[in-house]
């Protein structure tokens, strides 16, 4: 691989008060065992817009995206140092309640791992065992998740047959179904298309264009295409570091990195 | 076309390792069933047993092998669901967790004769229960414990880490997800080693002849209160169950009919067994439908 000035970095600062930010990521590092994969990034991300992070495997996007929420908290040996703020508190602090954090911030991973329950459970669980125990509002909730998730229609006949007798792709949008179904504030989606169809990707992506009225997402890809046609910003990650951040438009027609330039248009490497 | 060849020879191996494995299964089983059934008769299932003249019944040993069979299952269920649950969910990956993992993997290839005995000295001799239920509950908990946690143990660990991942992203804790979505998914796999592991302890005879002793005492059936001294749930009585009764009969027996007694009772155990297993089947699959909220099972 080529190697790239990592000093040689543009990342556009989104906090200068003419924007309403969702979560900042300050010097963030992180290390498995003694190897670090995140050397200090620092990011801001714009509410109710999408943003897309782009860069080769094993750059280090999920590394970053899985400590949005602390999902690295249950990888033994893992270690997040820096600061993630969030409406005004370092989430990645000790005396934060992660689990109540995880209601706020929903993740949909790459491989779809929906629950061994039938369709309906697998919406209605999580908000039962945070207390919701009114049948309508479950109810409301199952049939408004599906639609925008683009499922409804397939599964609305049998919503108590077994998820996992669902395909592939019925299975990750079902994923994210339960994902919304919590009414997060942030969406964290890593890869999420790479197991679907283009119809069915095509229906997550106009969801996602649909959910950004509400939500503030964050979304690993490495689909050129996709990150350009739904992200208002784009990060691109090299080696741990984030080298640029710019919006989508400007990273993908006059990126100011080499590094960024080579990436998005296939000369990488 | 040579991969394909082979290919068609591995299967028809493969096949036919099978039909005579079934075969042998068949075998075995008819044989058990057609030399016993024909003596089997109401009277010989709730009939007392006796000790001299033909025509004696199983109606006790076949009570005291369901009440052991209950008595154990209640005490080794939940500490293996308990261990087994620590050791998948909870256990750090140290040398005293593998150190357990060892021990439970020796123990539960113990030899029963060894269960039999250590309990005889541990339960029977030194907590001075004698020979009795709770001896041999005690040592049938012994015999079946390490199989059961592991057998936790292996079906939550089969339960894929995405899974967890899944319940923690949605704000769930680590406990919430074990018991909601893990032991769920795992519910299959567990409801087998129970049911193996009650065959196992429905047929034990070797653990119970020092524990839970060869012979009971006269029980007086309509009184059911654990507390009197002749009620059959009576756990400090002694009790002979069915396997050990047939063990008895075919090595001191003296009854003239003891061929047909013992072919009987292993006809009427092996049925049981079966019974035990399609009860267990039924009662697991309504189970899981529950906890997974899955109408139908696929
Ligand atoms: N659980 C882990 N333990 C140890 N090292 C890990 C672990 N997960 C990731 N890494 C390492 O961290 C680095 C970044 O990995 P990461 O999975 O974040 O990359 P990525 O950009 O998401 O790649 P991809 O596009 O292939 O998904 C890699 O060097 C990888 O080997
Ligand atoms: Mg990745």
């Amino acid at each position: 691989m080529q190697n790239y000035d990592s000093s040689d970095r543009y990342l556009k600062n989104l906090d200068d008060g003419n924007r309403e930010i969702a979560l900042t990521t300050d010097d963030l590092h992180v290390a498995y065992g003694t190897h670090e994969a995140i050397h200090g990034v620092s990011l801001g991300f714009e509410r109710f817009k999408i943003t897309a992070l782009i860069g080769a495997s094993g750059s280090g996007k999920s590394t970053y995206l899985r400590s949005l929420n602390r999902m690295n908290d249950n990888i033994a040996g893992t270690k997040v140092t820096g600061k993630i703020m969030y409406r005004g508190l370092d989430i990645n602090g000790d005396n934060i309640d992660v689990y109540e954090m995880r209601k706020h911030i929903g993740m949909v991973f790459q491989q779809p791992n929906p629950f061994a329950k039938s369709i309906y459970e697998n919406i209605t669980f999580a908000l039962k065992r945070h207390g919701e125990k009114r049948k309508d509002v479950l109810d409301e909730a199952v049939e408004r998740t599906l639609k925008q998730a683009g499922l409804w229609k397939q599964v609305k006949d049998d919503l108590h047959q077994s998820a996992l007798a669902l395909s592939g792709g019925q299975q990750q949008r079902l994923c994210i179904a339960r994902a919304i179904a919590m009414k997060p504030d942030i969406l964290l989606l890593d890869e999420p298309a790479s197991v679907l169809d283009p119809v069915s990707t095509a229906t997550v992506e106009d969801t996602l264009m649909e959910l950004k009225k509400d939500y503030t997402i964050i979304i690993v890809t490495h689909n050129m295409q996709q990150a350009g046609r739904i992200s208002d910003y784009t990060a691109f990650f090299h080696l741990g570091d984030a080298l640029e951040y710019d919006e989508t438009r400007k990273i993908f027609t006059r990126p100011k990195i080499k590094a960024t330039e080579d990436y998005v248009s296939g000369h990488f490497g | 076309m040579t991969a394909r060849k082979w290919d068609k020879v591995a299967t028809t191996v493969l096949y036919l390792i099978s039909i005579f494995i079934i075969f042998v299964l068949a075998f075995l089983l008819l044989y058990i069933l057609i030399s016993g059934l024909p003596h089997v008769s109401w009277h010989f299932i709730t009939g007392r047993s006796s000790s001299f003249e033909a025509g004696g019944g199983i109606g006790v040993q076949l009570f005291n092998s369901i009440y052991l069979l209950v008595l154990a299952m209640i005490i080794s269920v939940p500490l293996s669901l308990g261990a087994g649950i620590y050791l998948s969910e909870y256990a750090p990956k140290n040398w005293v967790t593998s150190l357990i993992r060892n021990a439970i993997e020796v123990l539960s290839s113990l030899p029963s004769v060894v269960v039999g005995l250590f309990g005889f000295l541990v339960f029977s001799i030194n907590f001075k229960f004698g020979f009795s239920i709770l001896s041999g509950a005690l040592a049938l908990t012994v015999f079946n414990l390490p199989l059961l946690t592991r057998k936790v143990e292996d079906s939550l660990q089969a339960i894929h880490y995405t899974q967890r991942e899944a319940g923690y992203a949605l704000g769930l804790s680590r406990w919430e997800t074990v018991i909601h979505v893990v032991v769920p998914a795992a519910l299959p796999g567990i409801i087998t080693g129970m049911i193996l592991g009650m065959g196992r302890i429905f047929g034990e005879a070797a653990a119970l002849i020092y524990t839970a002793g060869q012979s009971s005492p006269p029980l007086d059936f309509s009184n059911w209160n654990p507390m009197y001294i002749a009620s059959p749930l009576n756990p400090m009585r002694s009790a002979e169950t069915l396997a050990v009764h047939i063990w008895k009969i075919n090595s001191e027996g003296i009854i003239p009919d003891a061929t047909q007694v013992s072919a009987a009772s292993s006809a009427v155990l092996v049925l049981f067994v079966l019974l035990l297993n399609l009860a267990a089947r039924y009662v697991g699959n309504r189970l899981y439908g529950r906890l997974t909220g899955v109408k139908e099972r696929k």
